[in-house]
Formats: structure tokens, sequence, C-alpha cells
């Protein structure tokens, strides 16, 4: 039975959609209660997992293998530990709230809602997957809903949804044409022919064996580097997130910055640093100063933003800088940090979408100078952004502070006055946060808005749900940290040893 | 019973909390019900923290020996913080003042907050409020401190903006959270540098590391990790340069103004240099800082208040004044007189704050003093606190602040004489700007006919306070009390009769120039107004400090902001759709030798067959002259 819980919860959306298919389009309120209990249940079977999953154990749980193309080397192979327990857990959150976020989409529902699964479905399968074809196969699977989605049900503003579509999809998928490269020569080189396999497990150990050389892991992390750094929106290859996140309709938006950004960060860890820790050691310097970039660079830019999308958009662009740093610092308590801040971010910029979702849904305005006062007429939603905004700003009981001060802390044990810059993002932060939130909630009330009504029935499912978690992992932080940190902790000898390898600095230190 | 006290004492933020979370979920449109689940919580903490001192008295808990009690709050590889209870004499003494003030302005906003639409979210406000506050003074470590020193800067945010309906208070509350902001980045930086280099920031095991560090590296690390710390404080208690939020703050309704901006959290400052004092008085030259600091910051205060006409902003540079009060006497190295005009000066300021809210309430929120004027026989109960009020805060004994007052100066005169000498011309001033306060406001022409009158929820704190106010300083000298303000100093120090007997003829002196200005009219406030032209204009307008500050934010936020985004379209976009456009212009160009016309064709592919003939034959020459010469 625990075996196979992890491919029921990949399931679960699965045999949602070919239901879906027999129901005719008209039956909305069925397609959506569909919809629905599919990702109820994955949700209810993730947090059974969450809960039983063994912390001092650490390690992958929950296993199931079954060899399938055995030629090639690859099995159907999932598992969870306690970094990809909490993406899972991340995603199922998200798309259950997405699905009642998406309650009031009338035009062809039932697409709609097949392509949300199926995307729902391909997240999961990125996350939990122990073998590298499973993967790669999962990850194709979440770009095509997606640009779908954006062209037919997305908003055209500032840049028309199919450009916003387009773009999106392009950069995704030239990011993950370099992630291929990467992947195929890895699989080449790491075992001899005859052994290959696409474990990720078993290449993991590859590098300890000698078959991948220093120079080969340099360049091959580079080209992950390039696949993950973009879909992550490294700074400079960030662009397509807030123009994507503004054509997509508010569900793809919520998927998109809460769990399809983390595929990058989770990517980086799982494949660029633990299969090719010396190319991770050597890239490490030019992470961090182009995180920074994404730090204040794009929080700067959000200051001015008159859209509140684009806002939300270059937030989650600042935020992954976060996510960036605490990766290349290297050490157990950033990369905890990083991977919480994860989870963090995916949860509040979700809620924010939604919220968001609902405003434009309402009253047709996003801009953000002619949204005022919102508070008067739906108190309930101001209750929804002032909690996403507090994540934001790093308010302390709220989920977004301890993983960041858990980034600052690790980051500052190697790059202390990089750590400071990293730090006055906090005030950059409250400034953009603060600015939105004065100006769309409060204010003289806009006798415009007195029709329109509070969100309520199935709308509050998403407020609920997220906030509950922004505010427990907010004040048990522990139940977060705890489990990423069963999985990260042992690796502190891993880590260590890195200590030894070059990294760029040391190259630019030979040429000067 | 004490021991029950102590054992309890995580009880004391815990009901507040509770409170919050009952009011907010299911009682916020029930006014009465919700005021009184406030205020039964506010009596709960108040009567804890007084057993909990009486228990601090018995069990003989001092600063060197606190009673802890701790929980794991994260635990992780190389990092793990608690969350706890740290009662010594200090904390013990803010809790009591915190929960006094709390329950008094609870049941002040009874009657103040009347017919207000937000009442039950008001009260679900203060308590969250009074909640983060008391976790804040019990904290046992800089971690859990900083948890609840953001908590109540969001209780701030929200209660400045409580009437968010109006521009000016949304905008006031966007201010207060974005420049203590400002404070808290330098306090975070500080923080985590400490942990960095002590690996722990408890404040118990970092006293014990402490003398061992100094010893073996000096203060030199230690001095900047200092400031960094310290910049916390000059944002939360509204020092210069970080001090434009506070008169903003007043925005909110006058009891938060009294609780928040007057008696607690701006105090949270001055207690947290107090909480890690053992750091601070190992460093004298960042000592000599906050003294200076803070002694400029009571002068500059001081000198805009003077020229204020809304009563409440009046009030709010005395707050920023005192407070640089408190901070000159951490810095000139006394605690205990820092620590005595903190209580005092809760329990006149609030008193005072809280005055000025009836005040205003009884005159349709008028809040321009000049506007108000003979309300003496209309408000007997409100004139004679806040007298005292006045008499309090100006420094004439025997009230409250002629003693802490006394302390700060006698102290500063003991280290530096400047400071000294500021600190008493401040004082004067003080004396001088309350005093016009209180006859421009109570005396004078009667200018409203009809006065609502205050009711007895509004009457009887106001009535607590002014006891409080005149007796609390001379209950310095008497007793045990003495003993426990001054935190293990065996023997309250002597008061300097020289010092006392300046510091009480200047204040009579300042409220005498007071009385012959604004109600003899000897001579015209106009008059000396325009005499003062400049001087005057600089000081009506804060020094401009705030058109100062928004021009550096036009210019290095909202500036630079247009710059970047302009790089993001233009540059790196820019690139991106170049990129795209040329995949597209390439293609066209390719497309077009897709004509369909089989004689393009095999045009086409005659050239090709040409050039390849060509280059072999070129190619194959080239080879065998190479081969010929032996170049091979």
């Amino acid at each position: 039975m625990t075996d196979s819980l992890l491919s029921m919860i990949l399931l679960a959306p699965i045999v949602a959609v070919v239901l879906l298919l027999f129901i005719p389009p008209t039956a909305k309120k069925s397609i959506k209660l569909i919809a629905a209990m599919a990702t109820g249940i994955s949700l209810l079977m993730t947090i059974y997992v969450y809960i039983n999953y063994d912390n001092n154990l650490g390690g992958m749980q929950f296993m199931q293998s079954i060899p399938w193309i055995s030629d090639l080397g690859v099995a159907y192979t999932v598992g969870v530990d306690g970094i990809s327990l909490p993406m899972l857990f991340l995603t199922n959150i998200i798309g259950f709230a997405a699905v009642f976020s998406s309650w009031n989409i009338n035009e062809r529902p039932k697409e709609f809602f097949i392509l949300l699964l199926i995307l729902l479905t391909g997240v999961m399968g990125t996350f939990i997957a122990g073998d590298l074809f499973i993967f790669l196969l999962c990850y194709e699977l979440v770009v095509i809903p997606i640009y779908i989605m954006v062209i037919i049900w997305g908003s055209t503003k500032r840049v028309s949804k199919e450009y916003a579509g387009m773009k999106l999809t392009i950069y995704l998928l030239i990011g993950s044409a370099f992630m291929l490269v990467g992947i195929v020569a890895l699989y080449l080189q790491a075992f001899p022919a005859g052994m290959r396999t696409f474990s990720i497990a078993a290449l993991s150990q590859a590098h300890l064996l000698g078959t991948l050389s220093q120079s080969f892991q340099i360049i091959v992390f580079l080209l992950l580097l390039i696949g993950f750094g973009t879909l992550l929106s490294m700074f400079p290859f960030h662009t397509w997130s807030p123009d994507g996140y503004a054509g997509a309709p508010t569900a793809v938006s919520m998927i998109h910055a809460g769990v399809l950004k983390k595929i990058g960060g989770y990517g980086l860890i799982r494949l660029g640093l633990l299969v090719l820790p010396a190319g991770a050691k050597f890239w490490a310097p030019i992470i961090i100063v182009l995180a920074l970039g994404n730090v204040i660079y794009a929080a700067y830019v959000a200051i001015v933003q008159k859209d509140l999308k684009y806002v939300i958009g270059y937030s989650s662009v600042s935020h992954m800088g976060y996510v960036l740093l605490g990766f290349a610092a290297l050490n157990t308590i950033s990369l905890t940090g990083a991977i919480a801040n994860m989870v963090a971010h995916g949860i509040m910029s979700a809620l924010f979408f939604a919220m968001i979702g609902y405003v434009y849904e309402k009253t047709h305005k996003r801009s953000i100078d002619k949204l005022r006062g919102l508070a008067h007429q739906m108190p309930r939603i101001a209750v929804g952004f002032m909690l996403a905004g507090m994540s934001s700003v790093g308010l302390p009981g709220l989920i977004g502070f301890m993983p960041e001060y858990t980034i600052f802390l690790g980051l500052f044990k190697v790059y202390p006055f990089l750590a400071i810059i990293a730090v006055s993002g906090i005030v950059f932060t409250a400034i953009y946060i603060l600015r939105v939130l004065q100006k769309i909630l409060f204010g003289p009330r806009n006798y415009g808005f007195d029709a329109i009504p509070d969100a309520k029935g199935p709308e509050m499912v998403p407020l609920f749900v997220l906030g509950s978690v922004l505010i427990l992992f907010g004040i048990f932080p522990q139940l977060l940290l705890g489990m990423i940190n069963g999985t990260i902790a042992p690796l502190q000898s891993f880590l260590q040893a890195l200590n030894n390898e070059p990294s760029l600095l040391v190259v630019w230190g030979g040429i000067w | 019973m004490e021991l029950f006290a102590l054992n309890h004492a995580w009880l004391i933020p815990l009901v507040p909390a509770a409170a919050f979370i009952i009011i907010g979920l299911f009682f916020k449109e029930f006014h009465q019900l919700s005021a009184g689940i406030a205020v039964l919580a506010g009596t709960f903490s108040f009567i804890m923290s007084a057993a909990v001192v009486m228990a601090v008295l018995d069990a003989g808990i001092s600063v060197e020996m606190p009673f802890i009690q701790k929980i794991q709050w994260i635990k992780i590889a190389g990092m793990h913080f608690s969350m706890g209870v740290m009662i010594d004499p200090l904390s013990a003494m803010m809790l009591v003042v915190v929960s006094l003030v709390a329950l008094l302005v609870e049941i002040y906003s009874i009657g103040y907050m009347k017919g207000d639409k937000g009442y039950g979210r008001f009260f679900a406000y203060i308590s969250l409020f009074s909640a983060s506050m008391l976790g804040l003074n019990i904290a046992v470590n800089f971690l859990q401190m900083y948890v609840f020193w953001e908590l109540v800067g969001l209780c701030s945010y929200l209660l400045i903006g409580f009437y968010y309906y109006r521009i000016s208070a949304r905008e006031a509350a966007k201010k207060a959270f974005i420049t203590t902001r400002i404070g808290d980045f330098g306090l975070l930086i500080g923080i985590l540098s400490l942990q960095m280099v002590f690996g722990t920031v408890d404040f118990m095991e970092l006293r014990h590391i402490l003398p061992v560090y100094i010893a073996a590296n000096g203060t030199g690390l230690l001095t900047i990790i200092g400031i960094l710390l310290f910049i916390g404080p000059i944002g939360k208690s509204g020092q210069f340069p970080l001090h434009v939020w506070l008169p903003d703050a007043m925005e909110g309704p006058a009891p938060v103004s009294a609780l928040i901006h007057a008696a607690t959290m701006v105090v949270a400052g001055v207690y947290l240099v107090a909480r890690s004092y053992f750091l601070f008085a190992q460093l004298p030259e960042l000592l000599h800082l906050i003294a200076w600091l803070g002694a400029f910051t009571a002068f500059f205060a001081a000198s805009i208040a003077i020229t204020q006409r809304e009563i409440k902003r009046i009030l709010a540079y005395s707050t920023i004044s005192q407070l640089g009060y408190m901070m000159m006497a951490l810095g000139v190295g006394s605690l205990t007189a820092s620590m005595f005009h903190l209580l005092t000066h809760a329990f006149f300021k609030s008193l005072l704050f809280l005055g000025a809210g009836a005040v205003m309430h009884a005159i349709n929120e008028e809040a321009d003093i000049f506007k108000m004027g003979g309300l003496r026989k209309k408000m007997p109960l409100v004139f004679v606190t806040m007298t005292i009020g006045v008499l309090a805060i100006s420094g004439l004994p025997p009230f409250a602040g002629f003693f802490s007052k006394d302390e700060i100066l006698a102290a500063a005169a003991a280290v530096s004489m400047p400071l000294y000498i500021i600190g008493t011309i401040t004082a004067f001033m003080t004396a001088f700007y309350m005093a016009r306060l209180l006859f421009v406001v109570f005396w004078g022409k009667e200018q409203h006919g009809h006065v609502h009158k205050t009711s007895y929820f509004m009457q009887i704190p106001l009535a607590v306070l002014s006891i409080l106010a005149a007796f609390a300083g001379a209950a310095g000298y008497v007793g045990g009390f003495g003993d426990w303000v001054r935190f293990g100093e065996a023997m309250p120090e002597h008061m300097n009769i020289g010092l006392a007997g300046i510091s009480t003829a200047l204040s009579v002196a300042a409220i005498a120039l007071a009385w012959h200005i604004y109600v003899s009219k000897k001579y015209l406030s106009d008059i000396i107004a325009q005499k003062m032209g400049f001087i005057y204009t600089v000081s009506f307008n804060k020094y401009y400090i705030d058109e100062f500050y928004a021009i550096l934010c036009r210019i290095f936020i909202d500036g630079i902001g247009k710059i970047m985004y302009f790089i993001d379209l233009y540059i790196i976009d820019g690139i991106v759709n170049t990129m795209a456009a040329l995949t597209v212009y390439c293609s066209r160009i390719f497309s077009k030798l897709q004509t369909g016309q089989i004689q393009t064709y095999v045009a086409i592919f005659f050239c090709g067959v040409i050039i390849l003939l060509v280059y072999t034959i070129v190619f194959f020459t080239k080879i065998n002259e190479l081969a010929a010469g032996g170049g091979f």
C-alpha cells in the first residue's frame, strides 16, 4: 500500500482526466467537482505522506521502482525525500487551490480542467521522479498545456496573450534544450556502455567513481544552469516571467509562479549539486552575482510597475534570487533555507495571484492606479492580500520569515558583504509590497465597486487553504525546516569536500 | 503563588493572543463582547505581571540570575533557536508597564471608540499588539526579540492605518512600516553577525561568552555589530534621522498613540539596548555615539515641538525628545536612569495622549490647539489630569518626571558637561512647549459652546494614570521599590541638590514665560514668530526633513526603478525580441528559396555543383602542390 502511494497521488488527476473525457462539456458543475475531488484526494494522500515521512531517517522513502526500458536503463522510479516532499506538498496544495480559484471559468471548462490536471500531473511527476528519463518526460508534459491555456484563457494587457504564451513557451523550450544536451552528455559519460542508467540515485554516485571529470562537470553544469536558471527566472533570463504571468489565466499564474518555477531550483539541487558537485562549486560565484541581480534589480523594477500582475511577477523574480543565493552559498543551512523558501514563495505567490484573479474577475481592472479602497467592499480578499503581502515582506509568524533568515545566515557564513546587499532586499520588498497594498486596498470608498460581492463559497477555498499553510508554517517553521534538514544535514561532509574544488574565483585569480 | 506566576509567565502574552484570535474570528461584529474579551485578557495579563513582580522581589531574581523557561522553536544542523520566557527585574518592570498601560488604554477605548464601525477590529488589533509587546519583553534571545519586534511593527502599521479610508492614514502607515524597516535591516544584519561570531544569539549565553571573547579579540568587530544592532532602535524609537514616521503615526486613534507611540512600542528600542546592555556596556565608543545621538534627538525634536499647532503632533515630537533622553541616559552609562525614565514617561505621556484624545473627542476631532481654548471649566477632570501630566513632563517636584529626568541629567553631568547642558536646555524647552499646550487649550477664549461629555470609561484611566504620573517617581525613592528599579545597584544615587535646583528653576521659568506669552499676552506669540521669522519657519516645517527624504526617494527609489525598468524593457527584453525578430526575418529569407518552381531549384542545384567542383579542384591542386613540395 505505502509503496504505491506516490503512484496513486500521481494517478488521481489522470483518472480524473479520463473521467472528464466522458463528461459532456455542458455539465460544468460536475467537471469542476471532479477536478476538485481529484486534486483533493492527491492532497490528502500527500498530507498523509508528509506526516508519515520519517525525518530522523531522512533519505528516499515511499519508494517504488518498476523497470521500464531496461536496455536504456530506464525505470519508473518514484520516491520522496526531504527535498522533494515539500515540493510535492506545495504542488498539491496549490493545485487544489487553483481548481477553486478557477471556479468561475465558463469558457470551455472541460478543456481547461483537463489541461490543468495534466499540468499538475506533470509537475508532480518531476518532483517525485527518481529517474531522469521520467523527470524529463514529465517536464515536457508541463510545457504544452501551459501554452494552450495562456493563449485561450489568458488576458491581454500590456502585451498580448499570444505574445505572452509564445514567449513563455519558447523561453522554456530553449532552456530545456540546453538542459537536455547536458543530461544526455551526463547519461553517456557517467557509466560505461552496458551499465548506463537514468537512475538519479546511481548518477549521484558517479562523481565518486571518477567517470565525471572536473571539466566535464563544469561544462555540463553550465548547460543545466542555463536550463534550470531560465526556468527559475534567473537574471538576466527572467523577462518571460512577468509577461507570462500577466498573460496567463489565474490558475496558470498560480501554478507557474507557485510550483513550476521551483522545478528550476529543485533541478539545480537534485541534478546540479548532487550529481555534478564540482560544477556547482565552480559556477557558484557567478550564480551569487546574478542572484543579487534578481533580488535588487527585480525589486527595483517591481517598484515602478503599474499592473498588479507585473508587480507580483517581478516580485517572484526577486524572491527567486534568495533561492539562488541559498543554493550558491553551498552549505547545509543555506540549502535548507533555499528549499524552504521555494515552498514559502510558492504559497504566497499563489495566494497573491488567486486574489489578483478575483479582483480582475470582479472589477475587470488590474491597474494599481484604477483600483482603490477594495477593503471597503471586499474585506476577505483584502485579508488574502495582506497575508500574502506580509509574508512576502518576511514578517515573522508567517511562512516567509524563517526561510529567508536561514538563507541569510548560510550566505553570511560564506560571503558576509554580499549577504548585506541581499538583506537590503527586505527594505525594497517592503517598499513595493506596501505601495501596492496601500493603493489598492485602502483609501476612500470607491462607489463604483459597491455592487461587487466579496469572495464567497468556493472562492474562499484558496484563501483559507493557502492562508492556513502560511500561518501554520510561519508559527511552526520546524514542520518545514525539520523535514528538509533531515535530508540536507547528512550532506555536511559532501559539501565540506567541495571546499577543495576550484571555483570560478580561483580561475580568475589565475588569470590576473 | 510566586512559583505559579513564574512558571506560567508564558501565559502573559498568550492570553491576549488568544483574545485576538477569538475576537478576530468570531466576535468582530459584536462590539461589547469584543471589548469585554480584550479587557478581560488585559486584566489577566496585568494581574499575572503584578504577580511576577512580587515573585521577582520574593525570590531575589536579579539581572544576572534570571528565571528562564524555553522551548525549542527551530533546530536544524548548525542553527537552533528557542522561544521562551526570561524574567528578571528588567523584563518584570516592562511587563507591568506594558500590561498596565494596555489595560487602561483598552478601558479608555471602550468609551473613545464608541460608535466606530471598526470597534471589534480595534480591540482585536490592540490585543494582538499587547501579546506581541509582552512577548518582546520576555524574549530569551535576539531572534525572539526580532520576531516580536516585527510583530509590534505590524500592529503599529495596522493601527496607524486604522481609519484606512483616509488617504493620510494609509500613507502614514506605509511610511511608518518602511522607515522602521530600514532600522530592522540594520538590526537583522547585527543579529546575523552575532550568530556568525558567537554561534548563538541567546542573551544569557552571550553574556557569558562575551568577556572571554573581548579578552581574546578586543572590541573592534563588536563595535561594528553594536552599531548595526543599534540601527534597529534608531528606527523603532524614532531617533534622528529615522524619526520622521512617528509624528505621522498620529493618524491613528488617540488610544493607539498613547499605547503604541508613546508608552510601549517606541520604547522597544530603548529596551533592546537595555536588554543587551552587557554588550553595549563593553563598547565605550558606541555608548558615546548613542549618548550624543540621544541628546541631539532630544534637543532637535523639542525645537520642532515648540512651533507645532496640532495637539498630537506636539506630543509626538515630545515623545521623540523624551526617547532621546532615554537613549542619552543609556549612552552615559546609566541603565537605571533610562529605565526609570521609561517607567515614568510611560505613565505621564500616555496620560497626556489620552487627555488629548478626550479633548479632541469633545470638540469634534479638532486637532489645532489654537482652535480649542478655554476648556478648563468645561472639562475639569481632563484639565486637572493633563495639568498633572504637564507638570510631570516638565520635571517639577514632586511629580514623576522630576525624579527620572533629574537622574538622567545627573548621570550626564557626571560624564560630559556638554551633554548635560543640552539636556538642561531641552528640559527648559520641554517645560515651555508643554505649558504652551496646556495654556492654549485650557485658558483663553472659549471657542466651543457645546462640548461632548467625557464618558466614565475615559475618565477612569485618566485618573489612574494621573495618580501614577504624580507618584511613580517618588515611589522610586521609598522602600524596596527603589532597589528594584535600580537593577541591582545597591543604593539609589543621592539626588544632586544643585542640579535638581537648577532644572526646577528653569522649568518654573519656562512655564512662567509660556504664561506670559499665551495667557497674559504680554508678548504676543505672533510677533515673536515674526521676529524669529527664519527660525520659526524652519522649525514649523520640521527642518524640511520630510521634503528632503521625499526628494531622496524620488531619485533613489523611483528614479533608479524607472531606469531599471527601461533596461528591462529595452535592453534585456530588447535583445530577446531582436533575436526572435531575427529568427523570423531569417526564416522569411530562407522561405523565399522555396518558390515551388522546378527551374529555380535546378538552377540553384546547378550553381551548387559548380561551386563544389571549383572548390574540389582548387583544394586538390593545393594538396598535390604541398605533397610535391614535401609539405606532409
